[in-house]
C-alpha cells in the first residue's frame, strides 16, 4: 500500500479558473477597473490598506506559535525567548484545558501536556507567568471553549503579580462558531457559548482595553478544505454574528469593534490571497458602516494575522514548502497583514527543528527587508487583473454569505450540522482532485522522483512524567486550597450562568481566586447549560 | 473532475468511524466516511470525543465489519490500544480496526502489532484506501 501506486492521470496545466472558482482571463484591460472600489489606503472601503503608510508606518509582526510541556518548561522556555528580545508571548494549551476537562478526567489522562501545556487551575497560572511582568510582554493565548476561563485566569495572575488589569495586553481566539465547524474544541450549546464570548468582550473592553479579547478565525475551514472565498465568507458570517450578539447583550458596537481582529490561512494561489485580503477588508468595512452604521474609522478596520504553510505544506520532496511559504508570505504582505506566522518547512510531518524554525523566521526578513515588496503601501493596488480579481472575490464571498443567510445564520447552520457537511464535501471534493492531480501539488501528485525517501529529522518526544507530575501538582491544589472558598464561589457562578442578563467574567475571576478548576467551573456551566449536541448527519 | 472510487466489495459492509479521545480535527474521518459510503458501504460516525469504550460499544451494537479510528493528536498508541481491548472484553475480537491520521513511520509497527489491520495517512488517494478496505474485508 503505497502513495505512489496511482499515478495521476492529468497533466498539470493552468486554467482559466481560480481555486475559489472564480474565472481568471488570459488578458484584463482596464475596462475591469471599477475606480470607486479601490480608493485610497488608510481611507474607506479601506481596499488598500487600513494604514496610510502602510508597513513603513509599522512592519507587520513577525509571530511564531509555540508551547508544550508543564508550566515550568513553558516558563523556563519564555524567560529565554523574552531575553532574545522576542516581546510576545504564544501559549498552546493541552486539549484537556482546552475541552474543560480537569487531568483527573479518565479521557484527559492521554492527553495532559501533549499538544500545549496543561493549565488546569490558578497554581499553574501563576507557574507559568513567574517573573515575567505582565505589564511588558503580549501573551497570545490559544483558546476557545474555555477562553473566558483563561482570560479570567489570566487577570487572576496579573491581580496576584499586583498588575493593574488596565496594562494587559494580549489575544484570546475565543472563537467558539469555527469550533464547531472545524476544530471541535466546543463545550457547551451555541447560544450560551455566545454568551460567554460576549461576556468576555465586553468585559475585556471595560477592564482591559488594550487586550484583544477574540481572534475570529477562518484558518481552520481553510485548512479543512474551502477555499479562499468561502474561508473569508464563513469568517465575516461568524463575525457578524458576534457583532449581534454583542450588541444584543448591550454593546456599544462603536467601541467593541475596534478590538475584534481576524485570523486567516494563506495558501499556494498567489492572487486568490492577495484578492482574499483586499475584498475581506473592504466587505467588513462596509458591513460595519451600511449595516450597523459605524462611524470611527477605526471600528470600520479590518485588522488581521495569518499563518502561511498549513495543509499546502506536503511531506514529499519538503524543500519545496520552503519556496511555498515564502511565496505565501509575499500574497500575505501584499494583502497587508498585521502579522504573519510562516511554519517550518518539515511541520508537514514533525515538530520543527530549530534550523527549519530559523529558516521560517529569516524567510520574513528577507521579504520584510532584502524584497522591498513592503515599501509602498498596496503597491499591486490599480493593476487592472488584481482589481478585477478583487471584485470577483468579493462577489464570489458575497454569495456564500448569503447561502448562510438563507439557511437562517451562522448559529443555525452550526446547530443544524449543513455548515459542517458542507465543509466535508468540500475537503473530499479537494482530496478527489489532489488524487486525481486535477490539483497540481508539485512533488506529491507530479514531478515525483522514483523511490523518493522523506527524510525525517528529530521527533518530538513528550517526557513520559509529565502526565504524572501533572497531576501531582493537581493534587496538592487540591489539597491546600480553601475548599469553603471555592464551594462559595461556584455556588455564585451557578447563580450568575442561571441567569441571563449577568455578565460572568467576575465570578469566574472570583472561582480562579479560589482555585477552583477549569474541569470545576465547566462542570458547574454545563450543569446550566448542557452540552453542545454534535449533528453527525453525514 | 471528481471520480468517486466505488467497490462492489463494500457493497455490503458496515463500517464504523470513530474519533477516540479529545482530538478535534475530524475533516479527514468525515472524507474517509463519505467516501465509504459513496463506494458503497454502509457507515456510521461517532462525532467527537469518544472514549474507547464507547467506540467499542457501538461497533457491537450495530454489527459493524471494521472500525475505522482517526487520530492526530499524538495518542495513536494508547487509545489503540484502549479500543482493542474494549473490543476484546465484548468478544468482538472479529472486527477489523483500521486506523488513520497523523501516524509516524516509527509508530506503525506497533499499531500493526496491536492487530490493526491497515494505516492510512492522509497523502495516500482515496482509491487506495478504498481498495485496501475492501480487500481486507472480503
Amino acid at each position: 500500500m503505497s502513495a505512489r501506486e496511482n499515478l495521476p492521470q492529468l497533466e498539470p496545466q493552468l486554467r482559466p479558473v481560480s481555486p475559489s472558482g472564480i474565472e481568471v482571463p488570459v488578458s484584463v484591460g482596464p475596462e475591469a477597473v471599477q475606480a470607486e472600489n479601490i480608493g485610497v489606503a488608510g481611507e474607506y472601503p479601506f481596499t488598500r490598506g487600513i494604514f496610510p503608510d502602510g508597513f513603513q508606518g509599522r512592519l507587520w509582526t513577525i509571530r511564531q506559535y509555540s508551547g508544550f510541556g508543564t508550566a515550568e518548561e513553558s516558563n523556563e522556555r519564555y524567560k529565554f525567548l523574552l531575553e532574545k528580545g522576542q516581546t510576545g508571548l504564544s501559549v498552546a494549551l493541552d486539549l484537556p484545558t482546552q475541552c474543560g476537562l480537569d487531568p483527573v478526567h479518565p479521557m484527559a489522562r492521554p492527553e495532559i501536556g501533549k499538544v500545549g501545556v496543561s493549565l488546569s487551575n490558578l497554581s499553574e497560572a501563576e507557574i507559568l507567568f513567574k517573573d515575567l511582568d505582565l505589564a511588558r510582554i503580549s501573551t497570545s493565548f490559544t483558546i476557545n471553549g474555555t477562553a473566558a476561563i483563561i482570560y479570567a485566569m489570566y487577570l487572576a495572575v496579573a491581580d496576584k503579580q499586583g498588575v493593574p488589569r488596565s496594562k494587559l495586553t494580549g489575544t484570546i481566539q475565543n472563537d467558539i462558531l469555527k469550533e464547531y465547524v472545524a476544530r471541535g474544541t466546543w463545550i457547551f450549546p451555541v447560544r450560551p457559548s455566545m454568551r460567554l464570548i460576549a461576556d468576555s468582550i465586553l468585559y475585556s473592553n471595560e477592564v482591559s482595553p488594550r487586550f484583544n479579547p477574540i481572534s475570529i478565525a477562518g484558518a481552520h475551514v481553510r485548512d479543512a478544505g474551502a477555499t479562499a472565498a468561502e474561508e473569508m465568507a464563513y469568517t465575516l458570517a461568524n463575525g457578524l454574528a458576534y457583532v449581534d450578539e454583542l450588541q444584543a447583550r448591550g454593546g456599544d458596537v462603536e467601541k467593541f469593534a475596534k478590538r475584534l481582529s481576524f485570523f486567516f490561512y494563506v495558501h499556494m494561489d498567489f492572487f486568490d490571497e492577495i484578492a482574499k485580503f483586499r475584498a475581506g477588508r473592504r466587505l467588513w468595512a462596509r458591513l460595519m458602516k451600511e449595516r450597523y452604521g459605524v462611524q470611527d474609522p477605526k471600528a470600520q478596520h479590518f485588522r488581521f494575522g495569518v499563518v502561511c504553510g498549513g495543509s499546502s505544506l506536503v511531506a514529499p520532496q519538503p524543500y519545496n514548502n520552503v519556496v511555498r511559504v515564502a511565496v505565501e508570505t509575499m500574497a500575505a504582505v501584499l494583502g497587508g497583514a498585521q502579522s504573519i506566522f510562516t511554519c517550518a518547512f518539515d511541520e508537514a510531518f514533525q515538530i520543527p527543528t530549530e534550523f527549519s524554525a530559523e529558516l521560517a523566521v529569516r524567510t520574513q526578513q528577507i521579504i520584510a527587508f532584502e524584497s522591498g515588496i513592503g515599501r509602498t503601501v498596496d503597491p499591486l493596488g490599480g493593476s487592472y487583473f488584481l482589481e478585477q480579481h478583487t471584485d470577483r472575490m468579493e462577489a464570489e464571498i458575497t454569495k456564500v454569505m448569503g447561502e448562510i443567510d438563507a439557511y437562517g445564520g451562522v448559529v443555525r447552520a452550526i446547530e443544524d450540522g449543513w455548515i459542517q457537511l458542507r465543509l466535508a464535501e468540500r475537503g473530499l471534493e479537494r482530496k478527489l482532485d489532489t488524487d486525481s492531480g486535477h490539483n497540481v501539488i508539485v512533488g506529491q501528485n507530479h514531478f515525483k522522483k522514483a523511490d523518493e525517501e522523506v527524510k525525517v529529522g528529530e521527533v518530538f518526544k513528550l517526557d513520559p512524567t509529565v502526565a504524572q507530575r501533572a497531576l501531582e501538582k493537581f493534587q496538592r491544589t487540591l489539597d491546600t486550597r480553601q475548599q469553603s472558598e471555592v464551594d462559595r464561589t461556584l455556588a455564585r457562578l451557578s447563580v450568575a450562568a442561571a441567569k441571563d442578563d449577568e455578565n460572568l467574567m467576575p465570578y469566574l475571576v472570583e472561582c480562579c481566586h479560589a482555585y477552583a478548576t477549569v474541569g470545576e467551573m465547566v462542570a458547574c456551566l454545563k450543569e446550566q447549560w448542557g452540552e453542545f449536541k454534535e449533528p453527525v448527519n453525514l | 473532475m471528481t471520480v468517486q472510487p466505488t467497490s462492489a466489495a463494500l457493497a455490503a459492509k458496515r463500517i464504523l468511524i470513530g474519533k477516540p479521545g479529545l482530538d478535534g480535527h475530524d475533516i479527514g474521518a468525515k472524507i474517509i466516511a463519505l467516501t465509504l459510503r459513496n463506494a458503497g458501504a454502509e457507515v456510521i460516525y461517532t462525532g467527537l470525543r469518544r472514549s474507547p469504550l464507547q467506540i467499542a460499544q457501538v461497533a457491537v451494537d450495530e454489527g459493524v465489519d471494521a472500525v475505522g479510528l482517526s487520530i492526530l493528536s499524538g495518542s495513536h498508541k494508547e487509545l489503540v490500544a484502549q479500543v482493542m481491548e474494549q473490543l476484546r472484553e465484548l468478544k468482538a475480537e472479529g472486527i477489523k480496526v483500521f486506523v488513520g491520521g497523523t501516524i509516524p513511520a516509527e509508530d506503525q509497527a506497533h499499531l500493526h502489532g496491536l492487530g490493526v489491520a491497515a494505516i492510512f495517512t492522509a497523502d495516500m488517494p482515496l482509491d487506495s484506501v478504498v481498495r485496501a478496505l475492501a480487500k481486507s474485508l472480503a
